[in-house]
């Protein structure tokens, strides 16, 4: 049995957090194939090389890898599935975007946010924004998976797989990557921090959002949002934490004006420690959370940011 | 341009999920269903397009049971010019899959021809976030997911796509398949007289087995449960009570 896991390359520097708890989640279904493919991939592929459980890095360097493009990708992807039984890669919006298609391309199903791996053909994965859990066994020959990173540890490092050059697969042209609005920030990546404070509704603007920056930033936490806040323009979009957005599960969360909506818990209710600070001591997010302080967030957060 | 709009009927936004006691799957009997909310925001998209004289025709397609005509009779309301029925499960527990959707999709396509097909990125029930890139694979066109704006230029669209770390602008080229992110706009509410309208406009009805494709589920759901509880906590009485309560939980 082999793996094939599409290494998450972004502008050519790898997501060790992500593509390391992908390799823990499929080590044991057999030899783990790491494919890194951008314009540049090798110092990703020299990354990937060295986490514990990777047998063998494939490096598809070329232009048309560059962005990422699902087509490309995909018909990449797809000419390496004959020799291998799993296909997989970690569920950021690349891999989302990618894999479906390999899937499809392959006359097969796609496994969306795997978060157990049971046996070679069964796998668990929630649905119904985290409400069940559901089972399932797979019929097809080859299985085309996306792995819910927050479920997994990491993978260590201390690995020595051996890297190969591939060629790069006949491209479709049928996209072209235009630009990218990314903002820059010293702060920890959302998925793999520690730490994460997100604001909600209750925030009530952009520029007040600064008061959960601050908080974030004395506790060197990541920043998240709810959809309310995203929806209303106080807060990027890449930093929604919920069903459609981003799933988080770190040490620390705390939620601040988030009344808790069932789409939102989809994406945090797997953190090891939660608080909610919130004015209305109804609000659903008090009955998930370990430490729950009712109080207007103007006053507690800064209070809590000084404190601490 | 002909524009077409898959939607899909799914539990309500609104209500909870519950498990069947015998772990069979999620009780759907007798539970409000709706029009999943990123097939809205396609159809919203497809009437704009329209409405800006872009396209000329929003056909809006469904795969499921016939109940699903009341999501179609709603896509009407809120502008599509007419819809087509696939009818491909008898029983509302039964999920039709991406794949086999996606297989029904071509051959509807096959015979409509649009040049953009405008999906919801992902349905609220199964989380598959698949059918717009399966059936983009299948047909061999190109594909922006997650778009939260799309602007179509002669013969392609240039759209703004919602990624990790920000946004990434692409250029498809016609004809592509967009999928619907939730910022790409925000849904009209049909009006009465226009749902009485939608009762007349063209709704037809087909079959899986009329586009021979096999819907036979590749994924065995062999159970269905509960997540993992989480209880409540305690309640603090002041910031500094919370932060003493941090420290001997150790988190910070």
């Amino acid at each position: 049995m082999a793996v094939l896991l599409l290494g998450e390359v972004t502008g050519g520097e790898l997501s060790v957090d992500a593509t390391s708890k992908a390799v823990t989640a499929v080590k044991a279904l057999g030899d783990v194939t790491v494919l890194c493919a951008g314009a540049s991939a090798r110092d990703a592929a020299q990354e990937a090389a060295k986490i514990d459980g990777v047998a063998r890095v494939l490096v598809a360097e070329d232009a048309r890898y560059g962005h990422r493009l699902a087509e490309p990708t995909a018909a990449l992807i797809a000419s390496l599935a004959g020799d291998y039984d799993h296909i997989v890669a970690p569920a950021t919006t690349d891999a989302k975007n990618i894999m479906p298609r390999v899937a499809a391309l392959l006359d097969v199903m796609v496994i969306s946010d795997a978060s157990a791996i049971i046996d070679a053909d069964t796998f668990e994965r929630p649905v119904y924004a985290g409400n069940a859990i559901q089972t399932v066994k797979s019929k097809d020959a080859k299985k085309v998976l996306t792995i819910r990173t927050a479920s997994f540890d990491a993978a260590g490092q201390g690995g020595a797989a051996s890297i190969e050059d591939i060629a790069a697969a006949e491209d479709p042209a049928l996209s072209a990557w235009v630009g990218d609005e990314f903002a820059k920030s010293d702060r920890p990546e959302l998925t793999s921090a520690g730490r994460v404070v997100s604001g909600g509704r209750g925030v009530g603007s952009k520029d007040d959002f600064a008061i959960i920056e601050a908080l974030a930033d004395k506790l060197g936490a990541a920043v998240g949002a709810s959809r309310a806040a995203v929806d209303s323009g106080y807060a990027p979009n890449d930093w929604q934490v919920g069903q459609t957005g981003k799933v988080v599960a770190p040490e620390l969360y705390v939620a601040v004006g988030i009344s808790g909506a069932i789409q939102h818990l989809a994406g945090m209710k797997d953190s090891k420690v939660i608080v909610a600070i919130n004015k209305d001591e109804e609000a659903p997010i008090f009955q998930i959370a370990d430490y729950g302080l009712v109080g207007d967030l103007f006053t507690t957060v800064p209070e809590l940011t000084e404190k601490l | 341009m002909k524009v077409l709009v898959p939607v899909k009927r799914v539990i309500d936004y609104n209500v909870k999920a519950r498990v069947k006691a015998d772990g069979s799957g999620v009780d759907l009997a007798n539970v409000k269903m709706s029009m999943n909310p990123f097939d809205e925001i396609a159809v919203e998209e497809a009437i704009r397009l329209r409405e800006k004289g872009v396209a000329e025709e929003v056909v809006a397609v469904s795969i499921g049971v016939k109940q699903a005509q009341e999501t179609l009779r709603t896509a009407l309301a809120m502008g599509a010019d007419r819809a087509i029925l696939v009818v491909a499960a008898d029983d509302v527990h039964q999920d039709i899959e991406p794949l086999a959707v996606a297989k029904i999709l071509k051959a509807v396509i096959d015979e409509e021809q649009p040049k953009l097909v405008i999906a919801g990125k992902q349905a609220i029930d199964n989380d598959m976030n698949a059918t717009g890139q399966m059936l983009s694979a299948l047909l061999g066109w190109s594909q922006a997911t997650f778009a939260s704006k799309i602007e179509i230029e002669g013969e392609s669209a240039k759209v703004t796509r919602e990624v990790d770390g920000g946004l990434q602008t692409i250029e498809v080229k016609l004809p592509a398949i967009v999928t619907a992110d939730l910022r790409l706009n925000e849904p009209r509410y049909a009006s009465l007289p226009n749902i009485m309208k939608a009762k007349k406009k063209p709704l037809d009805e087909k079959t899986a087995a009329d586009y021979g494709v096999d819907v036979t589920p590749r994924l065995e759901i062999t159970g269905t449960r509960e997540p993992e509880g989480r209880k409540a906590g305690i309640r603090v009485e002041s910031v500094d009570e919370l932060v003493s309560k941090l420290k001997e939980a150790g988190v910070v």
